[in-house]
C-alpha cells in the first residue's frame, strides 16, 4: 500500500512559526458547516472571517461571521463596509473583534489559487498568526470533520512582499511547491456550559448517527469527480509545461539569430573595409530582437502546489480509508 | 401563582393577565408611559402583578398535546445563545437576542440568531433597537432568505420584562416564537423551551398575554451531525479539547459502534430463544429488515467484487505517486 507523504505542505514542527496550535470553539465549527450548508449550494466556495485572540504560541479562534456572496460589482465597497459594520455590533456584545484569519470551503480540494494566497498574503501581512481555514464539505459528509488550517510559510511571505514572481527570484528564495504553506494542527475545545449542551443533545437528539464512513461503493461519484479534478489539473499543468517548452524554444531560437544577425554583420563589414566603404553602423541589437516573454512562474508553483494537495490529501486518503474498509471485509468471509 | 399586569408605553389602555384558573384580577390604571428615543422602554406602574402563566401552565401542559407550530433547532443556535450567555456583560443576569428563520406551515425552523444588548433594571427594561435592526440587515445579505421569527431570553422563567420586549417583537414579526434556555442550570439541566403569544382575558375588559408552550425539537443537517459527533468527543476528554481525528481511527470507532450493535442485537435474540424476554413482533419484524438488507451473494462472487474494487483503488493510488513524482520532476527542471 502506498505510503503517505507529507508532501506539498510541511507540518509546522519542523518551522519555526508563531502559532504552533489552533484551538477552535465548537461553536465555530458549527457556524461554518451551517454557512456552507445554507448558501453554498449553488456556487462553490464560501468565505468568512475569523475572530479571536492569540495565546501564547497559539492561536485560539472563538467566534466567526459569513461574507455574502460576490453578486454586485460593487462588491469590494460592501465587503469591506460590512465587515467594519460586522466587528463594530459585535464588540458590543462583548464578543472578541481582533481579526484572527478567515475561512473558505472548497471543493474537493482546489482551494490553491491565485485569490486564495493573495488574499492569506494580505491577511498574514496585517496579523502575524492568521490562518486560513479550509473546509471540506463532500470529505466531512463522507464521515469526518474535514478541516484544515494552513499559513504562507516566511519564505513565500518574502517573495509575495518583494512582488518579484520571476524564475530567478523563487530560485533565490529556494521555494518549491513543497514549501508554500504549511499546516497547523487543531484541536476543537468547548467550554463547561457547551458540554453541559452536549450532553443535552445526545439525550434529546433522535437523529440515528449515519455510518457514512463505512459505505463500501465506490460508485459515489466521489472517487470520479477527484479523479476528475486530478485530470484538470494536470491538463492545467500539461499546458503550462508547454508554455515553457515554447519560450524556451524561442529563447534559443532568438540567441542563434543574434549570432547570425551579428556574424553577418561582421562579414559584410569587413567586406565593406576591405572595398574601401564605410561600415554599416552598428545597430542595437537588443531593440530588434526583443526577447520572448517568460512565464509567470507563480502560476506553475500555485498549479503544482494544488495539484500535490489534491493528490495527497484528498485523494490518497480517500482511498486508504476505502482501502482499509475492504481490508477489514476481507478478513471477514474467512 | 401570580397573576398581573405589565404597563405599555404609548398606550393608555394596559393589559391585565388573568391566573390560570380563570379569575380575572381587579382593574386600575396606569397613566401614559412616556418612550425614550430610539430604545424601547417600559416602566412599570407600580400597582402590577406579574405574569407567570409559563411556569405555572407548563406542568399541567407536559402531557398535553400542544397547539402551535413546532419549533425545529438547530443546534448551532442554542450554541451561540450559551456563547453570549458567557460572554455578558457584568451584573447582566440574563441576555436576550433575536432568532432568524423560516416559517413553515406546521413548523418554524430556527436556524440562526444574534445577541442584542439591553439592560434590564427593577423598573424597566431597556433595548438596543438600532442595533437589532443593524444586525438583521448585515445577517441578511449573507442569507436572504433568513427571517426574524422570534426572540430568546436566557434563565427558567418569563418576567414581565419578557412581556414587553415580546411586545417589541410582534411589531417586527408577526407572531413571533420566544425561546428560553435555562443557561444558569435552574431545573437541573439546560432545558429550551418555546413559547407562544396568545391574547386572553374576558372581552370588554382588559386583555392580558399568555405564553403558550410549543414542542421543541432538534434537526440536523447531514455534516451537522457529523459535527456534532465530533464535539460530542470533547465532553469525555479532562481538558475538554479534542484534536480532529485521523482516518484510521475514525474507521476504528465506526467498525466498534457498528460491532456494539450487532452484538445487542445478538445478546437479545438469544434471550429470547432462551425465553428469558418474551419475543416482541415489532423487533421481530425489524430483525426480519435487517436480514433482508443484506444481498444474497455467493461468496466467490463477492470476492471477486471486492478483488476488483481494490485493483481500481491501487490503480488510483499507482497513479497519484506517478503524478506526484512528476511534479517533483517538473519543478526542477523548469523552476529551478
Amino acid at each position: 500500500m502506498a505510503s503517505r507523504k507529507e508532501s506539498g505542505v510541511s507540518s509546522s514542527n519542523t518551522l519555526d512559526s508563531p502559532v504552533k496550535q489552533i484551538q477552535i470553539e465548537g461553536l465555530v465549527v458549527l457556524k461554518i458547516i451551517k454557512h456552507y450548508q445554507e448558501e453554498g449550494q449553488g456556487s462553490e466556495v464560501v468565505q468568512g472571517v475569523l475572530l479571536g485572540l492569540v495565546v501564547e504560541d497559539r492561536l485560539e479562534i472563538t467566534n466567526c461571521f459569513p461574507f455574502p456572496q460576490h453578486t454586485e460589482e460593487d462588491a469590494d465597497f460592501d465587503e469591506v463596509q460590512y465587515q467594519m459594520e460586522m466587528m463594530r455590533s459585535l464588540r458590543h456584545v462583548n464578543i472578541d473583534h481582533l481579526h484572527v484569519g478567515w475561512y473558505q470551503s472548497t471543493f474537493y480540494g482546489s482551494f490553491v489559487s491565485r485569490a486564495l494566497l493573495d488574499s492569506q498574503f494580505s491577511y498574514q501581512h496585517a496579523i502575524e498568526e492568521s490562518v486560513v481555514l479550509i473546509y471540506d464539505p463532500i470529505k466531512t459528509a463522507q464521515g469526518s470533520l474535514s478541516l484544515k488550517a494552513y499559513r504562507l510559510t516566511p519564505k513565500l511571505m518574502e517573495i509575495c512582499k518583494e512582488k518579484d514572481f520571476s524564475a530567478e527570484g523563487l530560485k533565490k528564495a529556494a521555494v518549491g511547491y513543497e514549501n508554500m504553506f504549511e499546516e497547523v494542527p487543531i484541536v476543537i475545545k468547548n467550554s463547561h456550559l457547551i458540554s453541559v449542551l452536549l450532553w443535552e443533545l445526545e439525550e434529546k437528539s433522535t437523529v440515528p448517527s449515519k455510518h457514512e464512513l463505512l459505505s463500501l461503493s465506490s460508485s459515489s461519484s466521489h472517487l470520479e469527480k477527484s479523479l476528475q479534478m486530478l485530470m484538470d489539473r494536470v491538463d492545467d499543468m500539461s499546458q503550462d509545461i508547454v508554455k515553457f517548452n515554447t519560450f524556451s524554444r524561442n529563447t534559443s531560437k532568438q540567441q542563434q539569430q543574434k549570432h547570425q544577425y551579428i556574424q553577418r554583420r561582421q562579414q559584410e563589414n569587413t567586406q565593406r573595409q576591405s572595398r574601401g566603404e564605410p561600415p554599416l553602423p552598428e545597430e542595437d541589437i537588443s531593440k530588434m530582437f526583443k526577447p520572448p516573454q517568460p512565464p509567470p512562474r507563480m502560476d506553475t508553483l500555485l498549479i503544482a502546489g494544488g495539484l500535490s494537495v489534491v493528490l495527497d490529501k484528498h485523494l490518497i486518503q480517500c482511498d486508504f480509508r476505502t482501502l482499509l474498509i475492504r481490508r477489514y471485509c476481507w478478513f471477514v468471509p474467512e | 401563582m401570580v397573576a398581573g399586569s405589565a404597563g405599555r408605553c404609548g398606550d393608555r389602555t394596559d393589559r391585565r393577565t388573568a391566573t390560570g384558573m380563570g379569575g380575572v384580577s381587579s382593574a386600575g390604571r396606569c397613566g401614559p408611559c412616556p418612550r425614550g428615543g430610539d430604545t424601547f422602554t417600559g416602566p412599570f406602574p407600580s400597582c402590577r402583578f406579574a405574569l407567570f402563566l409559563a411556569a405555572a401552565i407548563t406542568p399541567f401542559l407536559s402531557n398535553m398535546s400542544v397547539y402551535g407550530p413546532v419549533v425545529k433547532i438547530h443546534p448551532v443556535v442554542v450554541a451561540s445563545i450559551v456563547d453570549s450567555y458567557e460572554r455578558r456583560n457584568e451584573g447582566a443576569s440574563r441576555v436576550i437576542g433575536t432568532l432568524l428563520g423560516t416559517i413553515d406551515k406546521h413548523s418554524v425552523e430556527v436556524t440562526n440568531c444574534f445577541s442584542v444588548p439591553h439592560n434590564e433594571s427593577e423598573d424597566e427594561v431597556a433595548v438596543d433597537m438600532e442595533f437589532a435592526k443593524n444586525m438583521y440587515e448585515l445577517h441578511r445579505k449573507v442569507s436572504p432568505s433568513e427571517v426574524i421569527i422570534g426572540w430568546y431570553a436566557t434563565g427558567y422563567d418569563i418576567t414581565e420584562h419578557s412581556v414587553l420586549i415580546h411586545e417589541y417583537y410582534s411589531r417586527e414579526a408577526q407572531n413571533p416564537i420566544h425561546l428560553t434556555v435555562d443557561t444558569a442550570l435552574q431545573s437541573g439541566k439546560m432545558s429550551v423551551r418555546a413559547y407562544l403569544s396568545a391574547p386572553m382575558g374576558v372581552p370588554g375588559k382588559t386583555v392580558g398575554v399568555m405564553f403558550t408552550p410549543l414542542s421543541v425539537k432538534y434537526v440536523y443537517y447531514d455534516t451537522e451531525c457529523i459535527g456534532i459527533e465530533l464535539l460530542q468527543k470533547t465532553r469525555t476528554s479532562p481538558s475538554r479539547t479534542n484534536g480532529l481525528t485521523s482516518d484510521l481511527t475514525q474507521v476504528a470507532g465506526s467498525a466498534a459502534q457498528t460491532q456494539e450493535m450487532l452484538s445487542t442485537v445478538l445478546a437479545y435474540i438469544e434471550d429470547v430463544l432462551a425465553g428469558k424476554v418474551t419475543a416482541d413482533n415489532s423487533v421481530g419484524r425489524y430483525l426480519m429488515d435487517l436480514v433482508d438488507k443484506v444481498p444474497m451473494i455467493p461468496a466467490e462472487d463477492f470476492e471477486t467484487m471486492l478483488n476488483s474494487n481494490i485493483n481500481d483503488l491501487l490503480m488510483v493510488t499507482y497513479l497519484t505517486n506517478l503524478t506526484q513524482t512528476q511534479i517533483a520532476l517538473n519543478e526542477k527542471l523548469v523552476i529551478m
